[in-house]
């Protein structure tokens, strides 16, 4: 058995941790608030703006022509994996690194490039044998604009010039604090909208008037498009990283409480066995002398 | 009446109501009443300007986006969007001195700034600023 010393220190230092858990915890729930405010108020924009969308697509006749919309032959792709800069959020950052991994092997038929959101992810594939062409980290935790435009002029910079031919995000949605859903899907090209006749039967046909016309507000609108599609993936992301971490937390700190009373019980045992001993000592060294 | 809302990546920033609405087109301010026929523009930086379902007249600068309407319900997705009364007026002119002296600063052939930015950013602080000279 341990001696008193030895449990008392353990008992301490199980404390302390608890402690830091205990406090990340309540951090994280801090930041998830902020981050889910975020996700919910953005999502308004996200959806006016692919409604705007589907209406110019089924009101322009024809086919629209963007550089956006442009189908090649894929001889390039690139993905673009968004993790967290931290760690200590469970399995959250190994679940998508994997998934990417796996992704990554998939399509392995034509060339791949990797472009990297979160430190996390900066950590796993440098040391490995990926072709890395963009990283962005540093983001604490909370989402900004101005990086997320940044990767996105990258990425579209990237697609216009033909250095890549598909881009795809991988990401996750935050579904509830206790909840992610992995997610992969194409950014680019972005497939032809929709003609608007799926919203509920209603006849979006309407005759639109365009000011100047179609063209240019396709050209206005879709670089906003592609910004607001990104912001949107990173702030589901950075929420479900926030959430992730929070129920990690919450674990340690349960499980560091069990552990604080199994080592107190432990503790109380040994400190027990010496009283008995030394009570042992004492009457049998009176009983000695007795006799 | 007809409704409006004014939605930027952060918020809804307005839903409500309305009588009229006037917005900055690419091509010109243009004016919204009730059952105008579907349309959908790109705006430029400047000014909305609407009456509310009790006559007042609200001002806001807007720092470019897209309008769209239609069923009477005017959609505008704003990149920036402010109430006059909300306007930083010092932080305005700051940012207007500042990207000016850099226009100016800066040689014909330097590269080290973004031309088309720098405009769009001082188009951008005159627009808040005239905005807000007209309330006060």
């Amino acid at each position: 058995m341990a001696t008193l010393r030895e449990v008392k220190k353990s008992i301490r230092s199980v404390a302390s941790t608890k402690r830091i858990t205990g406090a990340m915890e309540m951090v994280a729930a801090a930041k998830l608030r902020r981050a889910q405010q975020r996700v919910e108020e953005a999502r308004p924009f996200a959806e006016k703006m692919a409604q705007m969308l589907s209406h110019l697509a089924s009101a322009a006749q024809g086919d629209i022509v963007h550089p956006y919309f442009e189908e090649r032959e894929i001889k390039k792709r690139t993905l673009v994996v968004v993790v967290s800069d931290r760690g200590l959020c469970g399995s959250y950052n190994s679940n998508v690194i994997r998934r990417a991994s796996k992704w990554l092997k998939k399509h392995s038929d034509v060339a791949t490039e990797v472009v990297l959101v979160g430190k996390k992810a900066h950590d796993f594939f440098s040391r490995r044998d990926y072709q890395i062409v963009g990283t962005w980290r540093d983001w604490e935790g909370v989402l900004k604009y101005d990086k997320a435009k940044e990767i996105v002029k990258f990425l579209t910079d990237r697609f216009i010039s033909g250095e890549t031919d598909e881009i795809t995000l991988m990401y996750t949605k935050f579904l509830s604090t206790v909840k992610y859903e992995l997610t992969t899907e194409t950014y680019l090209p972005i497939a032809s909208p929709e003609s608007g006749h799926d919203n509920e039967g209603e006849s979006t046909v309407a005759d639109y008037i365009f000011e100047p016309d179609a063209e240019s507000i396709y050209s206005a609108l879709m670089p906003g498009y592609a910004t607001t599609r990104m912001v949107t993936a990173l702030a589901e992301s950075f929420a479900s990283e926030h959430g992730s971490r929070m129920i990690a937390m919450n674990a340690a700190t349960t499980n560091a409480g069990d552990m604080m009373k199994a080592l107190t019980l432990e503790f109380n045992k040994a400190r027990q066995a010496q009283i008995t001993k030394e009570l042992l000592e004492v009457v049998s060294g009176a009983e000695a002398l007795n006799a | 009446m007809f409704r409006l809302s004014i939605v930027t990546p952060e918020k809804v920033f307005f839903e409500a109501d309305i009588k009229s609405l006037v917005v900055p087109g690419t091509e010109g301010y243009l004016g919204v009443l009730s059952n105008h026929a579907p349309l959908i523009t790109a705006l430029k930086p400047g000014r909305i300007e609407f009456r509310d379902a009790d006559e007042n007249v609200v001002l806001m600068a807007v720092s470019g986006g897209f309008l769209e309407v239609s069923n009477n319900v005017a959609t505008v997705l704003a990149d920036t969007v402010e109430r006059s009364d909300d306007i930083d007026i010092d932080r305005a002119q700051a940012a207007y001195d500042r990207e000016q002296s850099r226009l100016v600063s800066a040689g014909d052939d330097d590269t080290s700034i973004d031309l088309p930015t720098v405009r769009a950013a001082i188009e951008r602080a005159k627009n808040r600023i005239k905005v807000y000279k007209e309330t006060h």
